[in-house]
């Protein structure tokens, strides 16, 4: 097992180095270089070229690229343009909100695509099938900012439940240990934020789980479907095992192989999603800060949102397959 | 050359013979088919259907609800909905399926070149590829953008080129499994140069994947378009387009939801439309899925 984990961790250092590569030099393309960015109309012809000379702008473009490299490595990547403020620490802010919110709706994705795929399953062509399967279609096929947009309006406008945006109330704050709040909020035993965290979560956890959430829902039932005829779950029943067991200890543990591989392809997803969930739900997380500097044309932040980015969709990649390699040894030794 | 046009229609380009029946007997296939028909009505017929001009602004009627003289409501400038909701069928068909062809073009010229050549230029394209999907799409998207600039045009490029890995991918394994079979083989003995063994042997055996593949990706191409406008970087006003309409709309939530719920609404209907046709030609032209749904 451990060879194996290394081998995959092996494979990592080129597709790391391949995003380094496109992010630098993608962002060399943008016309107008970073010290102009900074100067904006001020300053001289002297200015700009002092400026350049200390950002190391005026250095061979592979000198830019090693030193732009190895402050990667220290996650060093420069300064704002937008607000001065170091790029990490920027990064450093809005990380854990996109975490907290991505693994929220994978959760609500995977529970609940779980649940719809197997009732849908048990009963094929059935009128909870055939509504589950209508279900699935829609959620596939709705945008996330639109159903960001419906929840908003029914749940935050119209009905009035649910907060409409932002991480917590007005005016609270907590003790930042992870600084996702929902955590911190149990971490410190803080209940108030706790309960808000958890208000204002719903929302976009939902709307950005929507999707997976009918994806796995479609793949656990046509596993499922699968998995009950082959001669195993037939010899369970045969020997008396009742049918809710025979589902959730014989079919479900075989059906949840294909369903484990799904989940990690809907990390990119869940990271594309954020974007624009947070931006719905004016939450201050990873993805708007990617758009906000996008829009600003704040390069340093932009080249390393994207490679924090990258490099945690191909890290959580790399767990989805080594524990799909632990439920699965033919992988293993293949 | 003999041997090779003999040879070559025999392979599985006979499992997707499709007949008339078949094709009707798929429900999926024919409700996605009448959804795709009316969707594409409205995008060719907009000028003639639409009551009033998608641009052309009236003070007098600024945040109508729906109501007969205006059947969706009108925005904040009194443009009516319901005729930009219809040209903006244009604009989201157009560039989506731009999108998905400039995807499936460049992903079926590295595919091919990848999957038949193999050795260095395999590895080098594989390995590219695999540093494309190692992005989350949309921030690869915006990276495009961030380069070519904001606009609609340069937002389907990008999309375009998010979607080429999927393309490349699946085309190259095609390739691989159909460059060892005899008649290729046959082809090339009997002196067929590269470009013909490709054009003529190659590909029209790989041509049923690579039109599910498209039709299923067309419906997210256009989200994900719609998605790059909702944020700034595609569409810019007056377009009728269904993400910048949902932008704008947004503002206007809680006072004229109509403004947000249409093109919504109409982005929904036209991937269904297009989910629907994809999954069905998929159970058609692979006969392994065939009644496994």
């Amino acid at each position: 097992m451990l060879k194996y984990i290394a081998g995959r961790l092996g494979q990592l250092v080129p597709v790391l180095i391949g995003i380094s590569i496109l992010v630098f030099f993608g962002m060399h393309l943008v016309p107008g270089d970073v010290a102009q960015l900074l100067l904006g109309d001020k300053g001289t012809d002297a200015d700009l070229q002092r400026l350049r000379h200390q950002l190391g702008l005026d250095q061979p473009v592979y000198v830019q690229y090693a030193r732009f490299l190895i402050g990667a490595l220290h996650g060093d990547f420069g300064v704002s343009l937008r607000t001065r403020q170091s790029a990490i620490w920027e990064i450093g802010q809005g990380l854990p909100v996109t975490i907290e919110l991505s693994l929220a709706a994978l959760v609500f994705a995977v529970v609940f695509g779980l649940v719809i795929g197997v009732l849908a399953a048990r009963r094929p062509h059935s009128l909870v099938d055939t509504t589950a399967m209508i279900g699935v279609l829609i959620g596939v096929s709705m945008p996330v900012f639109w159903t960001g947009i419906l929840l908003l309006l029914v749940f935050g406008g119209i009905l009035g439940w649910l907060p409409l945006g932002g991480i917590l109330e007005g005016g609270m704050t907590f003790r930042r240990v992870t600084g996702m709040s929902l955590v911190d909020g149990v971490l410190t035993g803080n209940a108030p934020v706790v309960q808000s965290s958890l208000r204002h979560l719903v929302l976009p956890a939902v709307a950005l789980g929507a999707t997976s959430m009918a994806t796995i829902a479609r793949m656990a039932r046509s596993t499922m479907l699968e998995v009950l005829h082959l001669d195993y779950v037939r010899t369970a029943r045969a020997k008396g095992v009742g049918e809710r067991r025979v589902v959730s200890h014989h079919a479900l543990r075989n059906a949840l192989l294909p369903v484990v591989t799904l989940v990690g392809l809907q990390l990119g997803l869940l990271l594309s999603g954020a974007v624009l969930t947070e931006t719905i739900f004016a939450l201050p997380g990873l993805g708007r800060l990617a758009i906000t500097s996008v829009l600003a044309r704040d390069y340093p932040v932009v080249q390393g949102v994207v490679i924090i980015a990258a490099g945690i969709f191909v890290l959580a990649n790399l767990l989805v397959d080594v524990l799909y390699a632990y439920l699965d040894p033919r992988i293993r030794y293949g | 050359m003999m041997a090779s046009a003999v040879l070559a229609p025999s392979l599985p380009r006979r499992a997707g013979a499709l007949s008339w029946q078949r094709l009707l007997r798929s429900t999926n296939l024919v409700i996605g088919v009448t959804v795709l028909i009316l969707v594409v009505a409205s995008a060719v017929f907009a000028p003639q259907v639409a009551p009033y001009s998608p641009i052309d602004q009236a003070f007098t009627d600024q945040l109508k609800p729906p109501s007969l003289t205006h059947l969706f409501g009108t925005d904040e400038f009194g443009r009516d909905i319901f005729s930009r909701v219809l040209h903006g069928a244009r604009v989201a068909l157009v560039i989506g399926v731009l999108a998905d062809g400039i995807a499936a073009a460049l992903g079926v010229f590295l595919g091919v070149i990848s999957g038949y050549m193999g050795g260095r230029v395999d590895a080098l394209v594989m390995r590219s590829v695999d540093v494309m999907l190692a992005f989350p799409y949309l921030l690869l998207a915006m990276i495009v953008v961030a380069i070519l600039g904001p606009s609609l045009t340069n937002a389907m490029i990008a999309i375009g080129i998010v979607y080429t890995p999927q393309f490349a991918r699946l085309v190259r394994g095609a390739v691989l499994a159909i460059k060892e079979q005899e008649f290729v083989e046959a082809a090339g003995a009997v002196g067929a140069g590269i470009t013909r063994i490709l054009s003529r042997h190659v590909l029209p055996n790989i041509v049923s994947p690579i039109i599910v593949m498209a039709t299923l990706t067309v419906g997210f191409t256009i989200v994900e378009t719609a998605g790059l406008s909702f944020l700034g970087l595609g569409a810019t006003p007056p377009t009728p387009e269904w993400g910048s309409m949902l932008a704008t709309g947004r503002s206007f939530m809680l006072t004229a939801p109509w403004i947000a719920t249409f093109p919504g609404l109409a982005i929904l209907v036209t991937v269904v439309g297009f989910n629907l046709v994809g999954d069905g030609l998929r159970d058609l032209l692979d006969p392994r899925l065939r009644g496994r749904h």
